[in-house]
């Protein structure tokens, strides 16, 4: 031990030495670390790119494409994306009176318009009756196989004595139809050599009324009968209402995409208070809680999903949103109350915990500054992928006709729809099914993203 | 090095694969035994062949329910009529032929039917008029709880027996000997013939049924048979096929030898892609499919189904709908060739304009043709004024919103949608669609929770009464209430007259009081779209009875 | 290990209990009425029906009848199919949504494992590229989607080629089979197959391998024995809730493919309101579950000492 005495110098400041290079990276939040790795991850950056679109799609979108998704077109049922949409001014549809029609054979009587096709023949010595068909192809066309009488849709059948004349007014398109007038003989026998045929080249029309409510008509010029004006546009087509598939997409949206992320957020939120509560208590009041969310995991989740749905009903003009959301919420709890149950009960044994604990920290001050953050990441990373499943358990229920009521949209709902014509107008599935896939696509990586990036340990390798 | 190690690993992956591959095909073997399934698919279920005469087709739905007096639906209805036979039948053409009865005699107060003595059960015992007896006794019998026992509320005390009141031997049918049936009526009646047809009056022999022990109707060796048919296999939701009963009295009229439904299923994509493999000999199409069947060059053919549907009003006091004239602005308002023809877009329907379709036969006419009804008026000036005539009766500022009551199925969802499009583009009105399965519609309409719904009626019995009378007031099918003391009159006499004239006079008065005060608005005549395989011939297509009927069918040879 | 597996089918038949509770409750206050049918029945009609079915008693006398009903395992009789037993329905039609199911889940699992595997040995080549964009497609499209264009192409198939090689629909040949299970499986196939991948990934850098390279054992060995069989570990735990997945989700399946399953069946009797087949259908799903669950759970800690419990 020295015991010298202090000098002077022992009191003076020390002289400043030169700086020395420390080490030092800015201090990184935990979240800010894990915004700093999504960033590096092109899919995940992508898919947040694609939410965020789809969120605009969804709310902005409406407001610039203010059309009513509700709104039938009946002129232009299932057209596709791009169609032509040039239509002529003609009278309003009026009863036909048959007046005699100058001429021989099967013959027009007026001018064939989408609005009806009048047509008139002559009699034929052994009919009985006269069956009327119409077709898509020439009657040269050639026939396939075992498929010489087919000559299209049997119109109607008409009997002489209701005079020899047809209207069809039946879903006509602007497009080049043979209609074929067939005697049926006796015995209900069709005396297909003794057809008549006629070529005939549909306009599009539409009624003064009509264009004029629908506001294609402008102010301006004097419109009248015989003038060209173009039908409302629909960039996406419509469906078999004639509605716009645009708007119905957007609305659609909300629909999806508020039960898939409104539900599984609420059932996240119920699973974390219910787990952290029971992993937090522990002991007997753990034990019993998560028996009974052992219980709620039992239930088969889609016949709960149905019975759950005809529990609830849907009353006259409701969409069925809320029940569909209550359901997903009774159902879907359990599974984030046993993760995040087990994350607290790991947590709490963590040394940090612990020390906080000898440090004499107050219980409130570890459940938000230790157990919280520590939990967030998992819990952010489960709220994402329920997203997808949620979305799916829709589009599942409206297809065996168990989702949303009409005439609310929803993406399910429209592919649903759109299955049945898949081969006529492909595009009323494709259009909802893309939106589904990449939705559900999206909100996947983006689980992936920010499973690497919120916890190291969940890291998968890729 | 690291190119030695891949390949290896690829070989291993090979193996493994190869491997799994192996295992697959004994999983499958195993599967197969136990879930009881044939290794290679059955080559006999093609559409139609001609040298085994069978043909294979598909149904919608597994038949509910097998037992005849028991049985309410179309499919279970369809099949019964291949396999069983009435005491009369229904031909091609809807005209009434000898079945089990060879002849009968109806007079006013009773029938007798003078059974063949050739008719057998399928185990070769013949049929006897104990048989009818048993099985009408058993319809109504409370126990059975028959849900079809009014249509044989014409005889005599079967309502009684029915509701219990009277035990089930007095009722008013009797086997005079094996084969004389003698039937008393309640009151006097002049249509019973056409109701004999009707699948509840089917025979059942009493020591089978009782030898089933409650199990009679749920498999196919729980049934015996007397019609064209025998049912040689029940594979429940999968499975049912049919063979040429060889006791079958008319058995030389029969071609086929087997009828194979290897499908059973409600969607018309699977349905339309079982036809185009080959695989059924037909297939009803829907507006979805009826594009692509024309774009495949099939032979369509079309038939007017006859099932009338339409909005039946809630006319109980406390609804908005009771009031006349907004009734007529609903009605004036629906055009219902444009449903028809832009929202329905099949062939063979019809715009609807009555209750009475137009296929009922009347005096010596269509009954549609001796008691016309005037075009359907669309005229929305007209309903826009009913409306506000309506809206100033009812002290109303504004109309709230209207409920229209709706099946889930796709197509009833889709013309509710339109429904309340056009109700609100012309008329400025609010409609509020409830969209609800069958039976929760069912209780809905019977506590007469809704405004409006979505109604059709299929014929039972060849007669305009079995549309006449739905809309009397006792009627406990008149699920909104419509009252017309006028209309009840002529019901009454449509029931017990014996005149036709005088009947098709009242019915074309209830057509007439129905369209006046607005009861219902008509939608449509079902029609049903469908392509057959060209070789198959005599198909039946029928409005009532079995629909569709093959029992007469063969196959052309090609 | 027997205390623990008596324990854990005590749970489960507690469990069963608490679904078969639920479903009463709740089928109890659907709204609607399954006696009712299209032509209206007379009051008396009712009650005998209502007699038939035990309806006209108080609540908590029919919950009694019914637990008791399913202890000695009788779910009664079917409401649309009066003389047939919901014991029947569930027999018939059982084996068939089970033949589907666990030819998926193998579909899937194999499919998984050697896709996954296959991936993870070309990583970022070609192949693997090809491979997870199918996989990326198979997450993410619904499964009605795929069941119907798989219906499709068969269709095209067999008409491009003038004979049915598979059957579009229907029921009764293995053939039948193997276009749903297949279309059954896919989702989870997808989900494996990347699974799959990323755990092979992390093997191939494990410790144990390197070990094994240096010690000069067999590139086939290595890769079966070490990277194959560890990397299959964590694609079989969820195995067992993959297989409740699709045994349930045949709905869809069922409905395209004309499979009589009892999926399908639950769906008709939901619309039909039959109380007993649905109860029944869920009390017997649940039940199959739960103890699906455990059988999984226990075979689990055989194969894999580590994670045995207790």
């Amino acid at each position: 031990m020295s015991t010298a005495n202090p000098s002077e110098l022992d009191f003076s400041p020390a002289p400043e030495r030169a700086p020395q290079a420390r080490l030092v990276r800015p201090s990184l939040s935990y979240w800010q670390d894990a915004w700093r790795r999504l960033r590096l991850n092109p899919r995940a950056m992508i898919s947040l790119a694609i939410v965020v679109g789809l969120l605009v799609f969804t709310l902005v979108g409406p407001m610039l494409w203010r059309l009513d998704p509700a709104n039938q077109d009946l002129e232009q049922l299932s057209i596709p994306p791009g169609a032509a949409r040039t239509a002529h001014i003609v009278e309003p549809y009026t009863a036909w009176r048959r007046e005699a029609t100058p001429g021989t054979g099967l013959r027009l009587a007026s001018e064939a318009t989408t609005q009806s096709v009048r047509l008139v023949w002559d009699a034929h010595p052994s009919a009985r009756a006269f069956e009327v068909f119409r077709d898509i192809y020439p009657p040269t066309h050639p026939p396939t196989q075992s498929t010489q009488d087919a000559l299209g849709i049997p119109l109607g059948e008409i009997s002489p004595q209701d005079g020899l004349a047809f209207e069809d007014r039946l879903a006509l398109e602007p497009i080049t139809y043979y209609y074929h007038v067939v005697p049926v003989g006796a015995g209900n026998r069709l005396l297909s050599d003794a057809r008549e045929t006629i070529e005939v080249e549909v306009t599009r029309a539409i009624t003064l009324e009509e264009a004029t409510q629908r506001g294609l008509v402008s102010t301006g010029k004097k419109t009248q009968v015989g003038d060209e004006v173009e039908l409302a546009w629909h960039p996406l087509g419509t469906d078999y209402l004639g509605r716009d598939m645009l708007a119905r997409l957007m609305y659609g949206a909300r629909v999806s995409l508020f039960i898939g992320i409104v539900a599984p957020f609420l059932y996240v939120l119920l699973g974390v208070a219910y787990g952290s509560l029971a992993g937090f208590v522990g002991g007997a009041t753990d034990q019993t809680l998560m028996r009974f969310a052992d219980f709620v995991v039992a239930l088969p989740f889609l016949l709960f999903m149905i019975l759950f749905k005809v529990l609830f009903g849907i009353g006259p003009g409701e969409s069925g949103i809320i029940p569909m959301l209550i359901a997903l919420v009774i159902l879907g709890w359990p599974a984030t109350a046993r993760l995040v149950r087990g994350q607290i009960l790991q947590i709490r044994e963590e040394s940090y915990v612990s020390a906080a604990r000898l440090m004499g920290s107050p219980t409130g001050y570890l459940i938000a500054r230790h157990m919280i953050p520590n939990t967030l990441g998992v819990i952010l990373v489960t709220l994402t992928f329920a997203i997808p499943s949620a979305i799916f358990t829709e589009a599942f229920l409206s297809f065996i006709g168990m989702g949303v009521a009409p005439p609310t949209p929803s993406w399910g709902s429209m592919s649903n729809e759109g299955i049945k014509t898949m081969l006529v107008s492909p595009h009323e599935l494709i259009l909802p099914a893309i939106f589904i896939s990449v939705t559900v696509l999206a909100f996947n990586l983006l689980g992936d993203g920010l499973r690497d990036a919120l916890d190291a340990r969940m890291r998968s390798v890729e | 090095m690291a190119d030695r190690t891949f390949w290896q690993s690829m070989w291993a992956l090979t193996m493994l694969a190869a491997a799994a591959l192996g295992g697959l095909l004994l999983l499958m073997l195993i599967i197969a035994y136990f879930a009881d399934l044939t290794i290679v698919d059955d080559a006999s279920s093609a559409a139609v062949d001609y040298e085994s005469r069978s043909i294979s087709i598909v149904i919608s739905e597994e038949p509910p329910q097998m037992d005849s007096t028991r049985a309410t639906d179309a499919v279970s209805g369809m099949l019964l009529g291949h396999l069983m036979e009435g005491l009369l039948r229904y031909d091609g053409e809807g005209n009434l032929q000898p079945g089990v009865a060879e002849s009968w005699t109806v007079t006013p107060e009773g029938a007798v039917f003078k059974l063949r003595d050739d008719a057998r059960w399928s185990d070769g015992e013949p049929v006897t008029a104990h048989d009818f007896v048993f099985s009408w006794r058993t319809a109504l019998a409370p126990e059975t709880a028959s849900l079809y026992a009014f249509i044989m509320y014409p005889v005599k005390h079967a309502e009684a027996i029915n509701l219990g009141d009277m035990p089930s031997d007095q009722l008013g049918v009797v086997a005079e000997d094996d084969l004389t049936l003698r039937v008393e009526f309640e009151r006097p009646l002049a249509f019973f013939d056409r109701l004999v047809a009707f699948t509840t009056y089917y025979p059942i022999r009493e020591d089978f049924y009782l030898a089933r022990d409650g199990r009679y109707g749920a498999d196919a060796e729980d049934l015996l048979f007397n019609g064209a048919f025998v049912m040689t296999k029940w594979v429940h939701g999968a499975e049912v096929a049919l063979e040429k009963n060889p006791y079958y009295w008319n058995k030389d009229s029969i071609w086929l030898e087997r009828i194979n439904i290897p499908f059973i299923t409600p969607d018309s994509n699977t349905q339309l892609n079982l036809f185009k493999d080959g695989k059924v000999a037909m297939v009803q199409l829907s507006p979805d499919t009826l594009k692509n069947a024309v774009q495949n060059r099939w032979p369509i053919r079309r038939f007017a189904e006859g099932t009338v549907f339409f909005i039946e009003f809630n006319h109980r006091p406390e609804r908005l709908t009771r009031n006349l004239n907004l009734r007529k602005a609903l009605y004036y308002a629906t055009d219902t060739a444009e449903l028809v023809y832009r929202v329905i877009k099949l062939p063979g329907f019809l715009p609807g304009a009555s209750l009475f379709p137009t296929w009922l036969r009347g005096e010596h006419d269509y009954l549609r043709r001796e008691y016309p009804v005037p075009a359907h008026p669309v005229n929305v000036t007209r309903a826009r004024e009913h409306l506000e005539l309506a809206r100033q009766e009812l002290g109303l500022d504004e109309f709230p919103p209207l409920v229209l009551l709706v099946g889930d199925t796709p197509t009833s969802l889709k013309q509710a949608e339109y429904f309340q499009n056009t109700f609100k583009r012309h008329l400025g009105l609010e409609v509020r669609i409830d969209a609800q399965i069958f039976k929760q519609r069912l209780e809905k309409m019977t506590l007469g929770q809704f405004d409006m719904v979505a109604a059709g009626w299929a014929p039972d019995f060849d007669d305009p009464l079995t549309y006449g009378d739905l809309f009397a007031s006792w009627n406990k099918n008149n699920r909104g209430y419509f009252r017309s003391d006028a209309l009840d009159a002529q019901v009454r006499i449509a029931q017990g007259s014996l005149n036709q004239n005088e009947r098709m006079r009242a019915f074309g008065e209830i057509q007439r009081i129905l369209l006046e005060e607005v009861a219902i608005i008509p939608n449509y005549e079902r029609g049903r779209v469908f392509v057959a395989d060209p070789s198959l011939e005599g198909l039946i297509r029928r409005t009532i009875g079995p629909d569709p009927d093959y029992s007469r069918a063969r196959i052309r040879e090609d | 290990m027997w205390r623990y597996t008596l324990k854990r089918l005590i749970q489960g038949l507690i469990t069963v209990w608490f679904i078969a509770t639920t479903t009463f409750f709740v089928m109890h206050f659907v709204p609607g009425d399954p006696l009712s049918d299209a032509r209206a029945t007379s009051e008396q009609i009712r009650e005998n029906l209502e007699a038939r079915y035990g309806l006209d008693k108080p609540l908590y006398q029919q919950y009694y009848i019914y637990l008791r009903n399913i202890a000695s395992g009788d779910l009664g009789i079917s409401f649309t199919q009066q003389n047939r037993e919901v014991n029947d329905i569930i027999r018939e039609h059982f084996p068939v949504s089970a033949a589907l199911g666990v030819l998926a889940v193998v579909f899937a699992a194999l499919g998984g494992i050697l896709w996954g595997a296959l991936t993870a040995l070309f990583r970022n080549r070609m192949p693997d590229v090809v491979i997870m964009f199918l996989v990326v497609l198979g997450v993410s499209v619904p499964s009605f989607v795929f069941a119907a264009l798989g219906q499709l192409s068969l269709v095209t198939l067999n008409d491009w080629l003038g004979v049915s090689v598979l059957p579009v629909a229907g029921w009764g040949s293995v053939q039948h089979l193997l276009v749903p299970a297949l279309v059954l499986g896919l989702g989870t196939m997808a989900f494996l197959t990347r699974l799959m991948r990323s755990s092979m990934l992390e093997v191939t850098n494990a410790d144990y391998v390197r070990t094994a390279k240096a010690k000069g054992l067999n590139a086939t060995q290595i890769f079966i024995r070490h990277q194959l069989r560890n990397a299959i570990l964590p694609v079989i735990t969820v195995l067992g809730p993959a297989i409740a997945t699709i045994t349930t989700g045949g709905f869809v399946v069922e409905l395209v493919f004309a499979i009589p399953g009892l999926g399908r069946f639950f769906v008709q009797s939901v619309q039909q309101l039959d109380y007993t087949v649905i109860m029944g259908t869920t009390v017997f799903y649940g039940g199959f579950l739960v103890f699906m669950v455990i059988a999984v759970d226990l075979v689990y800690g055989l194969i894999d000492p580590r994670v045995r419990v207790e």
